[in-house]
């Protein structure tokens, strides 16, 4: 035993890397390619920008990151995020105070979650479709609180979107990202370091197991959504900050870059192995790519959503190569079939799975 | 063995499903530092057994009780908490966590909110030194290989302070070396007065690790012997049971009335295996015979059958069916050369539950047909009428829904599905567990009168009786390769019962 | 079976009729049809011609969650579909001219058919989950959608593409009469061949389906091949009504709506045995409520939130069925007592 450093993450074995160290390749070839092809492509403010301009991804990422490795997927991130600014907008028209509006904001967020943990655990609807109602119904709610933009003019946000803090050698970086990095560590510590995120991985691997090993599988899954749905809210946060309005359509189709962004740093789909660190990573590649296709100015904003989705299928079928080859060396047994998994789950917490041979 | 008290005592123990009495007023004891092993058959109540004491279901009557205290509202948490620990056959860890995050998941050493990681590992390591375990604690638990998973699961199992500990068919995917690992911790844990409820199919390993046993059969107490007393072929007698009744009307097979005509291959099978199921194996079946597959559970039978039929993927060997050009892969294509599969699985494999009895007759012969020459609607009836009437399917009504059949008819739907394609090989897993007595021998009767128009037919079961009654041939598995492919002669029963039982002559 | 069809049925027939009584009371004109240019006009005429895309989208939907799927990137398609009729149409310089709308039609349903048969390659072969592999498209596709059309509404003006979406056969809109033929199509195959029987089995229990030997994966792969196409009609009738096609807007939640059409005609979610007709009858009862609020003067945006709750409400009442049959499965329990 060579690696027992003092650092938690050096002690993990290798294959666990692998994945974020592509992702790591990945970047570093893109960052490569800008610097050829666009002069002023590499410099501190344009790495720095990554943070800001991406801020709310990040943590976005951090929820998901806890959903997929609790083996679910949150589709609702995106719809939460723009019913956030929408909220938040709202009220601060109505002359609230920035923090009690922020407070609704997270309060707000953080109770979609804790609906749609209830809804998986307790009527066993099935986590894809319980997130999915619950994006539909978040992004409805938009619509009624404001079908068009709302300004926001509050002089905190407003300061909030102006401040500029200086980290040094004349460089500077928007609030929004030490709230960021704040809830990256915050992610880091809970996930890693304490039993609820050995819990959120050991529900990952299949309930059953989980559950048999006499841990908490039921209040696990469900503060898991709960925590997914604060993150997208602190994002939209985050996001109104960026963008200074609240827009019912904000935020469309990001729950595909979030999920890329977890997937390309690392984390399996089917859940229990992943990194949060991975995640922040997976946000870069994306963030780099858009930031190349802005320094092009002759690619459209669209190829950020196709590339987006073309690199989350590599990754994808990358690790279902990884994964049938695993399965095939340890001899399993059938194929898996799509949703086997939850089913037998759902079947096996309902009923503590009696089996008779 | 320790005449001290009992710390596992299980008295008048019942457990009934819907249907079905798994556990009949069973008593079973353990004593300290004793390995116990508990056996019997498919449907025995074995695992029920073990589901009772580890809290996984409660009993409807009887009592349970460890070291002396009552487990009352059993749970999984309070059966632990009186000391009794499993090992789970399959679905017992989690492959991507490390080995100490495995060993320790729920006690982790803490700093106030948060995990020392580096003292948890150091006790996981400890326990993998008091077990002689050469195993980093660091690893990723899927990358191990399976033995030493199980191993780990044994060192998570002992760590709660296990005065019981249950391994559930421990060995069932273990080779030599690994067993003799596993084995050697178990011996170290029974010096530690650890007592060990070993559950497993192998004979040899049983006779090897065992101190007592205790035999179930039909849900029933069978026996408690000490393993020095009872000769392998006495077990095995005692697991299998006697059959009698109704089954005498089946005629036995007369072999001078067998199919007369040319007796050529159907399938032959040449080295054909699957890695940590079945070992390559040759295997050929004629048109008109009836080869049973006899051997205990976990001796490969099924895995022999998923083979020949191509349900499940060989990593060796080849599978030769006559007149078929290229080779066959899927349970498709052996369906179009008439190989038929029927699994021991009804529910899972078998039925289609929401179906009718009508849809699930036809739906093997429609999907053969394919789905744009579809079975006109007086046909289907007149199939479905004629199969409910020759296999006396009870209700005689082709629109009833098959999941509120009994386990008989529905049996019965799922023969007459096959045999509707007209199999020329026809493989029967497991076709009377399960279902009453009555069925039972008309099931055997129809084995016979297919084989006598000329079908090949593989016949399992875990019941040696009904296999020599019924096979032309007789194909002995155990610990999952195949030991012997004979005749059936008539006087074959003493030898066959000894070949599954193993370890030489009795 | 006819028995329980015709209850599974029951419900939804009450309710589109509850509706249509509300609307009639609302609006006593409701169930005039008037004669106008030999062309037939009146509320319901609108109800069943706005509502042809959705039944499309909703009928591809339906097979596709019958074998446990779902296809999230229907919308996309739908954007994609009359991105690409469009383009082409722009571009040729001479769009009145029939064989060019022939070609860009062809082409847009073309599109439309190899995505659909992408989503079902990615779940049939590779194996992704249903859910991730076509939300893939789902984002994606509306990237592809607006990369067709530059990031522009691209309007065209096209007599006889407008045909499609705006036209009159018969006396009847013509989209109605597309959607008529293909979901009479769709039945026709379903039901009068074996297709249908297959489907269902590869919904209710695949491992048992792939033993008998049905077809598992070309049956998987089909559907969402036809989800495709569907989407691809209905992305035709959509942009050729507007005469334009916006990438972004393009059937934007019409997910939603055909989801929730099948969920009310009675088709599990999870996969079971389908009825083509009971999600006719929800996409009229989406496409009657729509037409209610639109009366009522109700928020589109409270529409949204409305569905989501009545999909939940079917979704949680279906959970003890879910449940039951979980219990079903379990092998060594002869036959559960529970019976839905």
């Amino acid at each position: 035993m060579s690696g027992a450093g003092p650092n938690g993450l050096r002690r993990l074995p290798k294959r666990r890397h692998l994945s974020w160290t592509v992702s790591l390749g990945l970047l570093i070839v893109l960052f490569i390619f800008g610097a050829i092809r666009f002069p002023g492509f590499v410099s501190g403010q344009v790495v720095l920008d990554l943070f800001v301009d991406n801020a709310y991804l990040i943590v976005l990422a951090v929820g998901m990151t806890f959903v997929v490795i609790s083996g679910g997927l949150d589709l609702s991130v995106g719809s939460v995020l723009g019913l956030s600014t929408v909220i938040a907008a709202a009220l601060l028209r109505a002359h609230w105070s920035p923090g009690a509006v922020i407070i609704v904001v997270l309060l707000v967020g953080s109770a979609l979650g804790l609906l749609v943990g209830l809804g998986i655990h307790y009527l066993s609807i099935q986590p894809f479709v319980a997130t999915l109602i619950s994006m539909f119904f978040a992004r409805g709610l938009c619509y009624v609180l404001s079908p068009d933009s709302i300004a926001i003019s509050d002089p905190f946000f407003l300061g909030m979107a102006q401040a500029q803090l200086p980290v040094g050698f004349g460089l500077e970086v928007s609030p929004s990202v030490p709230v960021a990095l704040l809830v990256v560590l915050a992610g880091v510590l809970v996930l890693h370091w304490t039993m609820f995120g050995r819990t959120v991985y050991a529900v990952g691997n299949g309930g059953r197991a989980a559950s048999l090993m006499g841990v908490p599988v039921a209040r696990t899954v469900v503060l898991v959504y709960v925590i997914s749905g604060f993150c997208a809210a602190l994002a939209g946060i985050l996001f109104s900050f960026y963008t200074l309005s609240g827009y019912s359509l904000t935020g469309v189709g990001l729950e595909l870059d979030t999920i890329a962004a977890v997937v390309i740093g690392g984390t399996v789909l089917s859940g229990g192995s992943g990194y949060l660190w991975g995640s922040i990573l997976g946000v870069l590649v994306l963030g780099t790519v858009n930031a190349l296709i802005t320094f092009d100015g002759t690619l459209g904003t669209w190829w950020s959503k196709i590339i987006a989705g073309a690199l989350l299928l590599v990754f994808v079928l990358v690790q279902r190569l990884v994964l049938r080859r695993r399965r095939a060396d340890s001899g399993g047994s059938k194929p898996e079939e799509p949703g086997a998994r939850a089913r037998a789950w759902a079947s096996d917490v309902g009923r503590g799975g009696l089996r008779d041979g | 063995m320790p005449a001290a008290t009992p710390v596992v005592e299980m008295r008048d123990v019942t457990v009934t499903f819907p249907g079905v009495r798994a556990l009949d007023g069973v008593d079973f004891r353990m004593f300290p530092g004793e390995v116990h092993s508990l056996m019997g058959e498919n449907g025995a109540g074995k695992s029920t057994l073990v589901k009772a004491l580890t809290g996984a279901l409660r009993p409807d009557s009887g009592s349970i009780a460890v070291d002396g205290r009552p487990l009352e509202q059993a749970s999984p948490r309070k059966s632990q908490a009186l000391g009794v620990s499993t090992v789970y056959q399959d679905t017992n860890l989690l492959p991507t966590l490390s080995v100490t995050e495995n060993i320790m998941l729920g006690r982790e050493s803490r700093w106030g909110p948060f995990i020392d990681r580096s003292a948890t590992q150091a006790r996981a390591r400890a326990l993998l030194k008091e077990l002689a375990l050469d195993i980093d604690p660091a690893a990723e638990l899927g990358e191990l290989p399976f033995a030493l998973q199980q191993l780990v699961a044994v060192a998570r199992a002992i760590g709660i302070d296990a005065k019981v500990l249950v391994l559930d068919e421990p060995t069932a995917s273990l080779d030599g070396d690994e067993v003799a690992d596993l084995f050697r911790v178990i011996r170290h844990l029974k010096r530690r007065g650890t007592a060990i409820l070993f559950v497993s199919h192998f004979l040899d390993q049983v006779y090897e690790i065992a101190d007592r046993l205790t035999v179930l059969r039909d849900g029933a107490l069978v026996g408690e012997y000490r393993t020095d007393d009872i000769l392998r072929i006495e077990l095995v007698h005692k697991m299998i049971g006697p059959q009698y009744a109704a089954i005498e009307d089946v005629a036995p097979v007369d072999f001078s009335q067998q199919f007369a005509g040319d007796s050529g291959p159907v399938v032959e099978a040449v080295g054909l295996g699957r890695r940590g199921r079945v070992a390559p194996f040759d295997f050929v079946a004629r048109e008109g015979e009836v080869v049973g597959i006899a051997g205990l559970l976990g001796s490969g039978r099924t895995e022999v059958a998923r083979l020949l039929s191509a349900v499940d993927r060989p990593d060796t060997g080849r599978l030769r069916v006559s007149g078929a050009g290229r080779r066959v892969r899927t349970p498709r294509t052996a369906l179009r050369h008439r190989i038929v599969y029927a699994s021991e699985n009804r529910q899972n494999e078998g039925i289609i539950e929401s179906f009718s009895v009508r849809d699930n007759i036809l739906i093997a012969l429609q999907a053969d047909r394919g789905w744009y020459r579809p079975i006109s609607r007086r046909r289907q009836e007149e199939l479905a009428t004629s199969y409910i009437q020759a296999l006396n399917i009870r209700p005689a009504d082709p629109d009833a829904v098959v999941r509120d059949l009994s386990g008989g008819n529905q049996q019965k739907v799922l023969l007459a599905r096959w045999l509707a394609i007209a199999p020329r090989l026809l493989i029967l897993d497991e076709p009377t567990r399960g279902i009453d007595i009555g069925t039972k021998a008309e099931v055997q009767r129809l084995v016979n009168d297919l084989a006598a128009n000329g079908m090949a037919v593989v016949f399992i079961s875990a019941e040696l009786d009904e296999v020599l009654r019924l096979s032309t041939r007789i194909v002995v598995m155990r610990d999952r390769e195949m030991m012997a492919d004979i005749a059936n002669d008539g006087a074959s029963s003493g030898k066959v019962l000894t070949m599954i039982a193993g370890g030489g002559a009795p | 079976m006819k028995n329980l069809l015709a209850a599974r049925l029951t419900w939804p027939v009450v309710a589109l009729a509850a509706l249509l009584l509300l609307n009639f009371v609302l609006q006593p004109n409701f169930f005039s049809i008037r004669v106008q240019d030999g062309h037939l006009y009146g509320s319901l005429i609108d109800i069943v011609r706005n509502g042809a895309p959705t039944v499309l989208v909703a009928l591809g939907m339906t097979l596709v969650i019958a074998t446990r799927g779902l296809d999230l990137s229907v919308g996309s398609i739908v954007a994609i579909a009359g991105a690409v009729a469009c383009s082409i149409l722009a571009s040729s310089g001479s769009e009145a001219n029939v064989p060019v709308v022939i070609v860009a039609v062809a082409a847009a349903l073309a599109a439309a058919l190899v995505l659909g048969a992408w989503n079902g390659f990615l779940v049939a072969v590779v194996g992704i989950p249903p859910i991730v592999a076509t939300l893939i498209l789902m984002t994606a596709g509306r990237g592809l959608a607006l990369l067709i059309t530059q990031g522009q509404i691209v309007t065209v003006s096209s007599a006889a593409y407008r045909v499609i979406g705006a036209g009159f056969a018969l006396g009847l809109p013509v989209s109605i009469l597309i959607a008529a033929v293909i979901y009479a199509a769709a039945a026709l195959l379903t039901r009068k061949t074996a297709l249908g029987m297959l489907i269902d089995a590869v919904g209710v229990n695949p491992i048992a389906s792939r033993i008998a030997g049905v077809p598992v994966k070309g049956i998987n792969w089909s559907v969402y091949a036809f989800s495709g196409l569907c989407a691809g009609v209905a992305g035709l009738m959509i942009s050729s009504n507007v005469t334009a096609a916006d990438s972004n807007s393009a059937g934007l939640w019409i997910e939603l709506d055909a989801i929730l059409a099948v969920v009310i005609g009675g088709t599990p979610v999870g996969g079971g045995r389908f009825s083509l007709s009971g999600t006719l009858v929800g996409a009229f009862i989406i496409q009657t409520l729509t037409a209610t609020a639109y009366t009522a003067g109700i928020a589109p945006g409270v529409m949204l939130v409305l569905k989501a709750i009545v999909v939940a409400a079917v979704c949680v009442m279906q959970a003890p069925r879910v449940r039951s049959r979980a219990q079903r499965r379990v092998p060594s329990r002869p036959r559960a007592g529970v019976r839905s």
